[in-house]
Protein backbone atom coordinates (compact mmCIF):
# COMPACT_ATOMS: atom_id res chain seq x y z
CA UNK A 1 0.00 0.00 0.00
CA UNK A 2 1.50 3.34 -1.06
CA UNK A 3 2.14 5.89 1.63
CA UNK A 4 -0.45 8.41 0.40
CA UNK A 5 -3.20 5.78 0.14
CA UNK A 6 -2.30 4.57 3.63
CA UNK A 7 -2.45 8.14 4.92
CA UNK A 8 -5.83 8.63 3.23
CA UNK A 9 -7.21 5.50 4.89
CA UNK A 10 -5.88 6.58 8.23
CA UNK A 11 -7.31 10.05 7.85
CA UNK A 12 -10.76 8.63 7.05
CA UNK A 13 -10.60 6.25 9.98
CA UNK A 14 -9.41 9.02 12.23
CA UNK A 15 -12.23 11.27 11.04
CA UNK A 16 -14.76 8.56 11.78
CA UNK A 17 -13.23 7.84 15.16
CA UNK A 18 -13.08 11.54 15.95
CA UNK A 19 -16.71 12.00 15.06
CA UNK A 20 -17.90 9.08 17.15
CA UNK A 21 -15.40 8.92 19.94
CA UNK A 22 -13.83 12.29 20.58
CA UNK A 23 -16.37 13.27 23.21
CA UNK A 24 -15.85 10.01 25.06
CA UNK A 25 -12.10 10.36 24.89
CA UNK A 26 -12.44 13.91 26.21
CA UNK A 27 -14.67 12.81 29.09
CA UNK A 28 -12.08 10.30 30.23
CA UNK A 29 -9.15 12.67 29.74
CA UNK A 30 -10.88 15.27 31.91
CA UNK A 31 -11.06 12.72 34.72
CA UNK A 32 -7.47 11.58 34.29
CA UNK A 33 -6.00 15.05 33.98
CA UNK A 34 -8.36 16.87 36.34
CA UNK A 35 -8.74 19.87 34.07
CA UNK A 36 -10.93 20.79 31.09
CA UNK A 37 -8.39 22.88 29.19
CA UNK A 38 -5.63 20.36 29.68
CA UNK A 39 -7.90 17.58 28.47
CA UNK A 40 -8.86 19.47 25.31
CA UNK A 41 -5.23 20.17 24.49
CA UNK A 42 -4.41 16.54 25.20
CA UNK A 43 -7.12 15.35 22.83
CA UNK A 44 -5.78 17.62 20.13
CA UNK A 45 -2.21 16.41 20.66
CA UNK A 46 -3.33 12.79 20.64
CA UNK A 47 -5.12 13.19 17.32
CA UNK A 48 -2.03 14.86 15.86
CA UNK A 49 0.11 11.99 17.09
CA UNK A 50 -2.29 9.46 15.61
CA UNK A 51 -2.11 11.20 12.23
CA UNK A 52 1.63 10.77 12.36
CA UNK A 53 2.00 7.28 13.80
CA UNK A 54 -0.94 5.24 12.54
CA UNK A 55 0.03 5.34 8.85
CA UNK A 56 3.40 4.01 9.97
CA UNK A 57 2.35 1.51 12.66
CA UNK A 58 -1.15 0.64 11.54
CA UNK A 59 -4.43 1.48 13.21
CA UNK A 60 -4.38 0.19 16.78
CA UNK A 61 -6.76 -2.56 17.96
CA UNK A 62 -8.38 -0.18 20.45
CA UNK A 63 -8.13 3.31 18.93
CA UNK A 64 -9.94 5.01 21.79
CA UNK A 65 -7.62 3.56 24.40
CA UNK A 66 -4.67 4.60 22.27
CA UNK A 67 -5.89 8.20 22.03
CA UNK A 68 -6.52 8.40 25.76
CA UNK A 69 -3.13 6.97 26.57
CA UNK A 70 -1.31 9.22 24.12
CA UNK A 71 -3.23 12.31 25.24
CA UNK A 72 -2.48 11.59 28.86
CA UNK A 73 1.25 11.14 28.31
CA UNK A 74 1.57 14.28 26.29
CA UNK A 75 -0.37 16.31 28.82
CA UNK A 76 1.61 15.03 31.77
CA UNK A 77 4.84 15.74 29.89
CA UNK A 78 3.73 19.27 29.15
CA UNK A 79 2.58 19.95 32.71
CA UNK A 80 5.82 18.53 34.12
CA UNK A 81 7.79 20.84 31.87
CA UNK A 82 5.82 23.87 33.00
CA UNK A 83 5.98 22.82 36.63
CA UNK A 84 9.72 22.27 36.47
CA UNK A 85 10.07 25.85 35.32
CA UNK A 86 7.73 27.16 38.01
CA UNK A 87 9.25 24.94 40.65
CA UNK A 88 6.06 23.20 41.67
CA UNK A 89 6.86 19.70 40.46
CA UNK A 90 5.85 17.86 43.64
CA UNK A 91 2.25 19.00 43.49
CA UNK A 92 1.95 17.94 39.87
CA UNK A 93 3.35 14.50 40.61
CA UNK A 94 0.89 14.14 43.44
CA UNK A 95 -2.04 15.11 41.24
CA UNK A 96 -1.26 12.62 38.50
CA UNK A 97 -0.42 9.76 40.77
CA UNK A 98 -4.02 9.82 41.93
CA UNK A 99 -5.37 8.83 38.53
CA UNK A 100 -3.48 5.89 37.04
CA UNK A 101 -4.54 4.65 33.67
CA UNK A 102 -3.97 1.13 32.46
CA UNK A 103 -5.61 0.41 29.10
CA UNK A 104 -5.56 -3.28 29.91
CA UNK A 105 -7.84 -2.63 32.88
CA UNK A 106 -10.23 -0.55 30.89
CA UNK A 107 -13.87 -1.41 30.60
CA UNK A 108 -16.92 0.04 28.94
CA UNK A 109 -18.68 0.78 32.20
CA UNK A 110 -15.84 2.97 33.28
CA UNK A 111 -16.07 4.90 30.05
CA UNK A 112 -19.80 5.42 30.34
CA UNK A 113 -19.26 6.72 33.85
CA UNK A 114 -16.90 9.31 32.44
CA UNK A 115 -19.54 10.54 30.04
CA UNK A 116 -22.00 10.84 32.92
CA UNK A 117 -19.39 12.66 34.95
CA UNK A 118 -18.98 15.11 32.12
CA UNK A 119 -22.69 15.75 31.71
CA UNK A 120 -23.32 16.21 35.42
CA UNK A 121 -20.34 18.52 35.79
CA UNK A 122 -21.32 20.71 32.85
CA UNK A 123 -24.85 20.94 34.28
CA UNK A 124 -23.80 21.59 37.89
CA UNK A 125 -26.29 23.95 39.60
CA UNK A 126 -23.37 26.01 40.95
CA UNK A 127 -22.70 27.18 37.39
CA UNK A 128 -24.79 29.98 35.89
CA UNK A 129 -27.65 28.69 33.74
CA UNK A 130 -26.40 30.12 30.45
CA UNK A 131 -22.92 28.79 31.15
CA UNK A 132 -24.34 25.30 31.67
CA UNK A 133 -25.97 25.42 28.27
CA UNK A 134 -22.84 26.70 26.52
CA UNK A 135 -20.53 24.31 28.32
CA UNK A 136 -22.74 21.30 27.60
CA UNK A 137 -22.99 22.16 23.92
CA UNK A 138 -19.22 22.57 23.78
CA UNK A 139 -17.91 19.69 25.85
CA UNK A 140 -20.66 17.09 25.55
CA UNK A 141 -21.95 17.82 22.06
CA UNK A 142 -18.66 19.00 20.59
CA UNK A 143 -20.04 22.15 18.97
CA UNK A 144 -17.55 24.92 18.25
CA UNK A 145 -17.92 28.29 19.93
CA UNK A 146 -19.07 29.76 16.62
CA UNK A 147 -21.68 27.06 16.09
CA UNK A 148 -23.07 27.62 19.58
CA UNK A 149 -23.14 31.38 19.08
CA UNK A 150 -25.04 31.07 15.83
CA UNK A 151 -27.44 28.58 17.34
CA UNK A 152 -28.39 30.57 20.43
CA UNK A 153 -28.29 33.88 18.56
CA UNK A 154 -25.53 35.61 20.47
CA UNK A 155 -21.93 36.55 19.78
CA UNK A 156 -19.02 34.10 19.80
CA UNK A 157 -17.28 36.38 22.28
CA UNK A 158 -20.20 36.07 24.70
CA UNK A 159 -20.23 32.29 24.39
CA UNK A 160 -16.48 32.10 24.84
CA UNK A 161 -16.68 34.26 27.95
CA UNK A 162 -19.42 32.10 29.45
CA UNK A 163 -17.42 28.95 28.84
CA UNK A 164 -14.22 30.40 30.29
CA UNK A 165 -16.05 31.62 33.39
CA UNK A 166 -17.64 28.22 33.86
CA UNK A 167 -14.31 26.41 33.59
CA UNK A 168 -12.77 28.92 35.97
CA UNK A 169 -15.50 28.35 38.51
CA UNK A 170 -15.15 24.57 38.18
CA UNK A 171 -11.45 24.91 38.86
CA UNK A 172 -11.42 27.64 41.50
CA UNK A 173 -14.44 26.56 43.53
CA UNK A 174 -13.40 22.94 43.06
CA UNK A 175 -16.53 21.48 41.51
CA UNK A 176 -15.67 17.78 41.49
CA UNK A 177 -15.77 15.67 38.36
CA UNK A 178 -18.08 12.97 39.61
CA UNK A 179 -21.45 11.35 39.16
CA UNK A 180 -23.61 12.58 42.05
CA UNK A 181 -24.35 10.29 44.96
CA UNK A 182 -27.64 8.37 44.81
CA UNK A 183 -29.35 10.62 47.37
CA UNK A 184 -28.36 13.71 45.39
CA UNK A 185 -29.10 12.20 41.99
CA UNK A 186 -32.76 13.26 41.65
CA UNK A 187 -32.09 16.97 42.14
CA UNK A 188 -28.88 16.93 40.11
CA UNK A 189 -30.64 15.07 37.33
CA UNK A 190 -33.27 17.81 37.35
CA UNK A 191 -30.54 20.28 36.49
CA UNK A 192 -29.33 18.13 33.59
CA UNK A 193 -32.83 17.65 32.21
CA UNK A 194 -33.43 21.37 32.50
CA UNK A 195 -30.31 22.14 30.45
CA UNK A 196 -31.21 19.60 27.78
CA UNK A 197 -34.77 20.90 27.51
CA UNK A 198 -33.51 24.48 27.36
CA UNK A 199 -31.26 23.53 24.47
CA UNK A 200 -34.21 21.86 22.80
CA UNK A 201 -36.55 24.84 23.17
CA UNK A 202 -33.86 27.21 21.90
CA UNK A 203 -33.79 25.15 18.75
CA UNK A 204 -37.54 24.76 18.67
CA UNK A 205 -38.24 28.46 19.04
CA UNK A 206 -35.64 29.53 16.53
CA UNK A 207 -37.25 27.45 13.81
CA UNK A 208 -38.18 30.46 11.72
CA UNK A 209 -35.18 29.91 9.50
CA UNK A 210 -33.38 33.04 10.59
CA UNK A 211 -30.02 31.37 10.32
CA UNK A 212 -29.82 28.54 7.84
CA UNK A 213 -26.31 27.51 8.76
CA UNK A 214 -26.82 27.13 12.52
CA UNK A 215 -26.36 23.79 14.23
CA UNK A 216 -29.64 22.00 14.80
CA UNK A 217 -30.07 22.50 18.52
CA UNK A 218 -33.17 20.39 18.77
CA UNK A 219 -31.33 17.46 17.18
CA UNK A 220 -28.44 17.95 19.64
CA UNK A 221 -30.86 17.99 22.55
CA UNK A 222 -32.53 14.79 21.36
CA UNK A 223 -29.10 13.20 20.92
CA UNK A 224 -28.26 14.23 24.50
CA UNK A 225 -31.55 12.77 25.68
CA UNK A 226 -30.73 9.47 23.99
CA UNK A 227 -27.25 9.44 25.51
CA UNK A 228 -28.67 10.06 28.95
CA UNK A 229 -31.24 7.32 28.45
CA UNK A 230 -28.42 4.90 27.62
CA UNK A 231 -26.47 5.86 30.70
CA UNK A 232 -29.13 6.44 33.34
CA UNK A 233 -32.39 4.50 33.69
CA UNK A 234 -34.29 7.15 35.69
CA UNK A 235 -37.98 7.58 34.71
CA UNK A 236 -37.90 11.31 33.92
CA UNK A 237 -35.26 10.66 31.25
CA UNK A 238 -37.54 8.74 28.87
CA UNK A 239 -40.18 11.33 29.80
CA UNK A 240 -38.05 14.20 28.57
CA UNK A 241 -36.90 12.36 25.47
CA UNK A 242 -40.51 11.52 24.65
CA UNK A 243 -41.56 15.15 25.08
CA UNK A 244 -38.81 16.35 22.77
CA UNK A 245 -39.54 13.74 20.11
CA UNK A 246 -43.27 14.43 20.15
CA UNK A 247 -42.72 18.18 19.84
CA UNK A 248 -40.03 17.77 17.20
CA UNK A 249 -42.38 15.54 15.22
CA UNK A 250 -44.53 18.60 14.51
CA UNK A 251 -41.69 20.82 13.30
CA UNK A 252 -42.52 20.72 9.57
CA UNK A 253 -46.13 21.68 10.24
CA UNK A 254 -45.50 24.56 12.63
CA UNK A 255 -44.43 27.27 10.24
CA UNK A 256 -45.93 28.16 6.88
CA UNK A 257 -43.85 28.82 3.79
CA UNK A 258 -44.20 32.55 4.53
CA UNK A 259 -42.79 32.07 8.01
CA UNK A 260 -46.14 32.36 9.78
CA UNK A 261 -46.87 30.43 12.92
CA UNK A 262 -49.48 27.67 12.53
CA UNK A 263 -51.14 26.61 15.74
CA UNK A 264 -51.68 23.01 16.69
CA UNK A 265 -55.33 22.94 15.73
CA UNK A 266 -54.58 24.16 12.20
CA UNK A 267 -51.49 22.12 11.45
CA UNK A 268 -51.40 19.71 8.52
CA UNK A 269 -51.04 16.46 10.45
CA UNK A 270 -49.85 14.59 7.40
CA UNK A 271 -46.60 16.54 7.83
CA UNK A 272 -46.04 15.18 11.32
CA UNK A 273 -43.14 12.72 11.64
CA UNK A 274 -44.79 9.39 12.44
CA UNK A 275 -41.55 7.62 13.40
CA UNK A 276 -40.79 10.19 16.07
CA UNK A 277 -44.38 10.04 17.29
CA UNK A 278 -44.26 6.26 17.54
CA UNK A 279 -40.99 6.34 19.43
CA UNK A 280 -42.29 9.14 21.66
CA UNK A 281 -45.44 7.24 22.58
CA UNK A 282 -43.44 4.11 23.47
CA UNK A 283 -41.21 6.20 25.73
CA UNK A 284 -44.21 7.83 27.41
CA UNK A 285 -45.62 4.41 28.21
CA UNK A 286 -42.25 3.37 29.59
CA UNK A 287 -42.04 6.50 31.75
CA UNK A 288 -45.59 6.26 33.10
CA UNK A 289 -45.28 2.58 33.95
CA UNK A 290 -42.50 3.34 36.38
CA UNK A 291 -44.80 5.18 38.83
CA UNK A 292 -42.04 7.67 39.72
CA UNK A 293 -42.75 9.81 36.70
CA UNK A 294 -42.64 13.59 36.91
CA UNK A 295 -43.56 16.71 34.93
CA UNK A 296 -41.67 15.80 31.75
CA UNK A 297 -43.40 12.45 31.44
CA UNK A 298 -46.78 14.08 32.03
CA UNK A 299 -46.16 16.82 29.47
CA UNK A 300 -45.07 14.11 27.07
CA UNK A 301 -48.28 12.20 27.77
CA UNK A 302 -50.28 15.29 26.87
CA UNK A 303 -48.26 15.68 23.68
CA UNK A 304 -48.94 12.01 22.94
CA UNK A 305 -52.70 12.51 23.21
CA UNK A 306 -52.42 15.31 20.63
CA UNK A 307 -50.19 13.16 18.43
CA UNK A 308 -52.70 10.30 18.44
CA UNK A 309 -55.61 12.47 17.30
CA UNK A 310 -56.08 12.09 13.53
CA UNK A 311 -57.67 15.54 13.36
CA UNK A 312 -57.79 18.52 15.71
CA UNK A 313 -61.52 17.92 16.23
CA UNK A 314 -60.87 14.35 17.32
CA UNK A 315 -58.54 15.45 20.15
CA UNK A 316 -59.38 13.81 23.45
CA UNK A 317 -59.55 16.98 25.55
CA UNK A 318 -61.04 15.14 28.50
CA UNK A 319 -57.91 13.02 28.78
CA UNK A 320 -55.70 16.06 28.32
CA UNK A 321 -57.50 17.92 31.10
CA UNK A 322 -57.10 14.90 33.36
CA UNK A 323 -53.38 14.83 32.67
CA UNK A 324 -53.11 18.55 33.36
CA UNK A 325 -54.84 18.01 36.71
CA UNK A 326 -52.09 15.58 37.68
CA UNK A 327 -49.37 17.77 36.19
CA UNK A 328 -50.57 20.80 38.15
CA UNK A 329 -50.40 18.82 41.39
CA UNK A 330 -46.88 17.66 40.60
CA UNK A 331 -45.70 21.05 39.33
CA UNK A 332 -47.99 23.85 40.55
CA UNK A 333 -46.54 26.59 38.34
CA UNK A 334 -48.60 29.43 36.82
CA UNK A 335 -47.55 28.45 33.28
CA UNK A 336 -48.98 24.98 33.77
CA UNK A 337 -52.09 26.52 35.28
CA UNK A 338 -52.39 28.60 32.11
CA UNK A 339 -51.94 25.64 29.78
CA UNK A 340 -54.53 23.72 31.77
CA UNK A 341 -56.93 26.63 31.43
CA UNK A 342 -56.56 26.48 27.65
CA UNK A 343 -57.35 22.77 27.71
CA UNK A 344 -60.36 23.35 29.95
CA UNK A 345 -61.59 25.94 27.48
CA UNK A 346 -61.45 23.27 24.78
CA UNK A 347 -63.36 20.79 26.90
CA UNK A 348 -65.88 23.08 28.64
CA UNK A 349 -66.00 26.19 26.47
CA UNK A 350 -64.08 29.48 26.47
CA UNK A 351 -65.86 30.97 29.49
CA UNK A 352 -64.60 28.20 31.77
CA UNK A 353 -61.03 28.68 30.59
CA UNK A 354 -61.24 32.47 30.76
CA UNK A 355 -62.26 32.37 34.41
CA UNK A 356 -58.99 30.62 35.26
CA UNK A 357 -56.85 32.89 33.10
CA UNK A 358 -58.38 36.01 34.66
CA UNK A 359 -57.70 34.57 38.10
CA UNK A 360 -54.02 33.99 37.26
CA UNK A 361 -53.51 37.48 35.87
CA UNK A 362 -55.37 39.28 38.64
CA UNK A 363 -53.15 37.47 41.15
CA UNK A 364 -50.25 39.23 39.48
CA UNK A 365 -48.77 36.10 37.92
CA UNK A 366 -47.58 35.90 34.29
CA UNK A 367 -48.03 39.65 33.83
CA UNK A 368 -45.02 39.73 31.49
CA UNK A 369 -45.69 36.42 29.75
CA UNK A 370 -47.00 37.17 26.28
CA UNK A 371 -48.83 33.84 26.01
CA UNK A 372 -50.95 34.67 29.04
CA UNK A 373 -52.28 37.77 27.33
CA UNK A 374 -52.54 36.03 23.97
CA UNK A 375 -54.62 33.30 25.61
CA UNK A 376 -56.85 35.83 27.33
CA UNK A 377 -57.27 37.61 24.01
CA UNK A 378 -58.14 34.40 22.21
CA UNK A 379 -60.74 33.37 24.78
CA UNK A 380 -62.39 36.80 24.71
CA UNK A 381 -62.33 36.65 20.93
CA UNK A 382 -64.14 33.32 20.92
CA UNK A 383 -66.76 34.80 23.23
CA UNK A 384 -67.23 37.77 20.90
CA UNK A 385 -65.71 40.32 23.29
CA UNK A 386 -63.82 42.37 20.74
CA UNK A 387 -62.80 45.19 23.06
CA UNK A 388 -61.21 42.94 25.68
CA UNK A 389 -59.59 40.77 23.01
CA UNK A 390 -58.01 43.83 21.39
CA UNK A 391 -56.60 45.06 24.68
CA UNK A 392 -55.00 41.70 25.36
CA UNK A 393 -53.59 41.20 21.88
CA UNK A 394 -51.99 44.63 22.15
CA UNK A 395 -50.52 43.80 25.54
CA UNK A 396 -49.20 40.51 24.16
CA UNK A 397 -47.57 42.37 21.26
CA UNK A 398 -45.56 44.52 23.65
CA UNK A 399 -44.13 41.36 25.19
CA UNK A 400 -43.62 38.93 22.30
CA UNK A 401 -40.07 38.41 21.04
CA UNK A 402 -40.17 35.93 18.18
CA UNK A 403 -41.14 37.06 14.69
CA UNK A 404 -43.57 34.26 13.75
CA UNK A 405 -45.47 34.76 16.99
CA UNK A 406 -45.53 38.52 16.47
CA UNK A 407 -46.98 38.14 12.96
CA UNK A 408 -49.59 35.78 14.31
CA UNK A 409 -50.74 38.25 16.94
CA UNK A 410 -50.77 41.11 14.45
CA UNK A 411 -52.93 39.04 12.12
CA UNK A 412 -55.41 38.28 14.87
CA UNK A 413 -55.59 41.96 15.77
CA UNK A 414 -56.22 42.87 12.15
CA UNK A 415 -58.99 40.26 11.91
CA UNK A 416 -60.67 41.77 14.94
CA UNK A 417 -60.66 45.26 13.48
CA UNK A 418 -61.61 44.14 9.98
CA UNK B 1 -10.10 23.34 50.45
CA UNK B 2 -11.39 26.03 52.79
CA UNK B 3 -14.85 27.48 52.24
CA UNK B 4 -16.49 30.35 54.09
CA UNK B 5 -20.20 29.88 54.59
CA UNK B 6 -21.94 33.21 55.18
CA UNK B 7 -25.41 32.76 56.60
CA UNK B 8 -28.00 35.36 55.59
CA UNK B 9 -31.55 35.84 56.79
CA UNK B 10 -34.11 38.56 57.40
CA UNK B 11 -33.68 39.41 61.07
CA UNK B 12 -37.40 39.99 61.35
CA UNK B 13 -37.90 36.28 60.74
CA UNK B 14 -35.45 35.39 63.48
CA UNK B 15 -37.08 37.84 65.85
CA UNK B 16 -40.46 36.39 65.00
CA UNK B 17 -39.57 33.07 66.66
CA UNK B 18 -41.02 32.32 70.09
CA UNK B 19 -38.63 32.04 73.04
CA UNK B 20 -38.96 28.28 72.83
CA UNK B 21 -38.27 28.17 69.10
CA UNK B 22 -35.36 30.56 69.50
CA UNK B 23 -33.68 28.46 72.18
CA UNK B 24 -34.30 25.33 70.13
CA UNK B 25 -32.49 26.94 67.21
CA UNK B 26 -29.56 27.90 69.43
CA UNK B 27 -29.33 24.36 70.82
CA UNK B 28 -29.49 22.94 67.33
CA UNK B 29 -26.75 25.29 66.11
CA UNK B 30 -24.45 24.41 69.00
CA UNK B 31 -25.04 20.70 68.46
CA UNK B 32 -24.32 21.22 64.79
CA UNK B 33 -21.01 22.97 65.48
CA UNK B 34 -20.05 20.05 67.71
CA UNK B 35 -20.95 17.55 65.00
CA UNK B 36 -18.88 19.44 62.42
CA UNK B 37 -15.96 19.48 64.81
CA UNK B 38 -16.18 15.73 65.25
CA UNK B 39 -16.53 15.18 61.52
CA UNK B 40 -13.36 17.20 60.93
CA UNK B 41 -14.98 19.96 58.85
CA UNK B 42 -15.05 22.84 61.32
CA UNK B 43 -12.39 25.51 61.44
CA UNK B 44 -14.46 28.25 63.07
CA UNK B 45 -18.10 29.31 63.39
CA UNK B 46 -20.35 31.75 65.18
CA UNK B 47 -23.48 33.90 65.03
CA UNK B 48 -23.33 37.68 64.72
CA UNK B 49 -25.24 40.09 66.92
CA UNK B 50 -28.10 41.91 65.16
CA UNK B 51 -27.32 44.35 62.38
CA UNK B 52 -28.20 47.33 64.56
CA UNK B 53 -24.97 46.66 66.46
CA UNK B 54 -22.91 46.97 63.27
CA UNK B 55 -20.41 49.73 62.58
CA UNK B 56 -18.77 50.33 59.23
CA UNK B 57 -15.27 51.72 58.88
CA UNK B 58 -13.96 53.19 55.68
CA UNK B 59 -10.54 54.56 54.86
CA UNK B 60 -10.09 57.06 52.04
CA UNK B 61 -6.81 58.75 51.44
CA UNK B 62 -5.69 57.97 54.92
CA UNK B 63 -8.87 59.34 56.48
CA UNK B 64 -10.84 56.95 58.65
CA UNK B 65 -14.59 57.40 58.56
CA UNK B 66 -16.87 55.53 60.93
CA UNK B 67 -20.58 55.16 60.32
CA UNK B 68 -23.38 53.35 62.07
CA UNK B 69 -24.85 50.35 60.32
CA UNK B 70 -23.87 47.49 57.99
CA UNK B 71 -21.67 47.90 54.93
CA UNK B 72 -24.68 47.48 52.67
CA UNK B 73 -28.37 47.75 53.45
CA UNK B 74 -29.95 44.52 52.32
CA UNK B 75 -33.26 42.74 52.69
CA UNK B 76 -31.45 39.83 54.33
CA UNK B 77 -28.49 40.44 56.62
CA UNK B 78 -25.36 38.47 57.44
CA UNK B 79 -26.32 36.50 60.52
CA UNK B 80 -23.29 34.33 61.10
CA UNK B 81 -20.52 32.31 59.52
CA UNK B 82 -19.07 28.82 59.37
CA UNK B 83 -15.51 28.32 58.09
CA UNK B 84 -15.00 24.74 56.92
CA UNK B 85 -12.43 22.54 55.22
CA UNK B 86 -13.80 20.03 52.70
CA UNK B 87 -12.66 17.94 49.76
CA UNK B 88 -14.66 19.82 47.12
CA UNK B 89 -17.64 22.10 46.51
CA UNK B 90 -20.19 19.30 46.63
CA UNK B 91 -19.06 18.43 50.14
CA UNK B 92 -19.13 22.11 51.13
CA UNK B 93 -22.68 22.40 49.80
CA UNK B 94 -23.74 19.37 51.81
CA UNK B 95 -22.28 20.85 54.99
CA UNK B 96 -23.74 24.30 54.30
CA UNK B 97 -27.23 22.91 53.77
CA UNK B 98 -27.09 21.42 57.28
CA UNK B 99 -26.43 24.76 59.04
CA UNK B 100 -29.60 25.19 61.14
CA UNK B 101 -30.39 28.90 60.64
CA UNK B 102 -30.05 28.54 56.87
CA UNK B 103 -33.67 27.47 56.66
CA UNK B 104 -34.61 31.04 57.64
CA UNK B 105 -32.75 32.52 54.66
CA UNK B 106 -29.74 31.25 52.77
CA UNK B 107 -26.00 30.72 52.88
CA UNK B 108 -23.27 31.87 50.49
CA UNK B 109 -20.50 29.34 50.04
CA UNK B 110 -17.22 30.77 48.77
CA UNK B 111 -13.77 29.18 48.53
CA UNK B 112 -10.91 30.89 50.31
CA UNK B 113 -7.91 32.05 48.33
CA UNK B 114 -4.39 30.87 48.77
CA UNK B 115 -1.83 33.61 49.09
CA UNK B 116 1.95 33.52 48.91
CA UNK B 117 4.07 36.28 50.34
CA UNK B 118 6.67 37.63 47.94
CA UNK B 119 9.31 36.76 50.55
CA UNK B 120 8.50 33.05 50.19
CA UNK B 121 9.64 32.98 46.53
CA UNK B 122 9.28 29.71 44.56
CA UNK B 123 7.67 27.02 46.69
CA UNK B 124 9.37 23.61 46.99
Amino acid sequence: MSDSAGREDVRNTLDAIYKNESRRVLATLIRLLGDFELAEEALHEAVMAAMEQWPRDGIPANPRAWLISAGRFKAIDQVRRRARNAGSLDEVERQFRQEPFDPAQWDEQHLEDDRLRLIFTCCHPALPSEARTALTLREVCGLTTEEIARAILTSAATVAKRIVRAKTKIREARIPYIVPRPDELPSRLDSVLQVIYLIFTEGYAASSGISLTRADLSAEAIRLGRLLLELLPEPEVPGLLALMLLQEARRSARVSAQGDLILLDHQDRSLWNRDQIEEGIKLVERALTSRRFGPYALQAAIAAVHAEAPTAKATDWKQICGLYDVLLRVDPSPVIELNRAIAIAMRDGPAAGLEIVERILSRGDLRNYYLAHASRADLHRRLGHRGEATVSYQRALTLVRQEPARHFLERRLKELRG
Amino acid sequence: MKYLCLVFYDEKKRNGLSDQESQALIDESLDFDEALRREGYLIAAGPLQPVETATTVRVRGGNVSVTDGPFAETNEQIAGFVLIETQDLNEAIRVASRIPPVRLGGVEVRPMQDRVHSKEGNSH
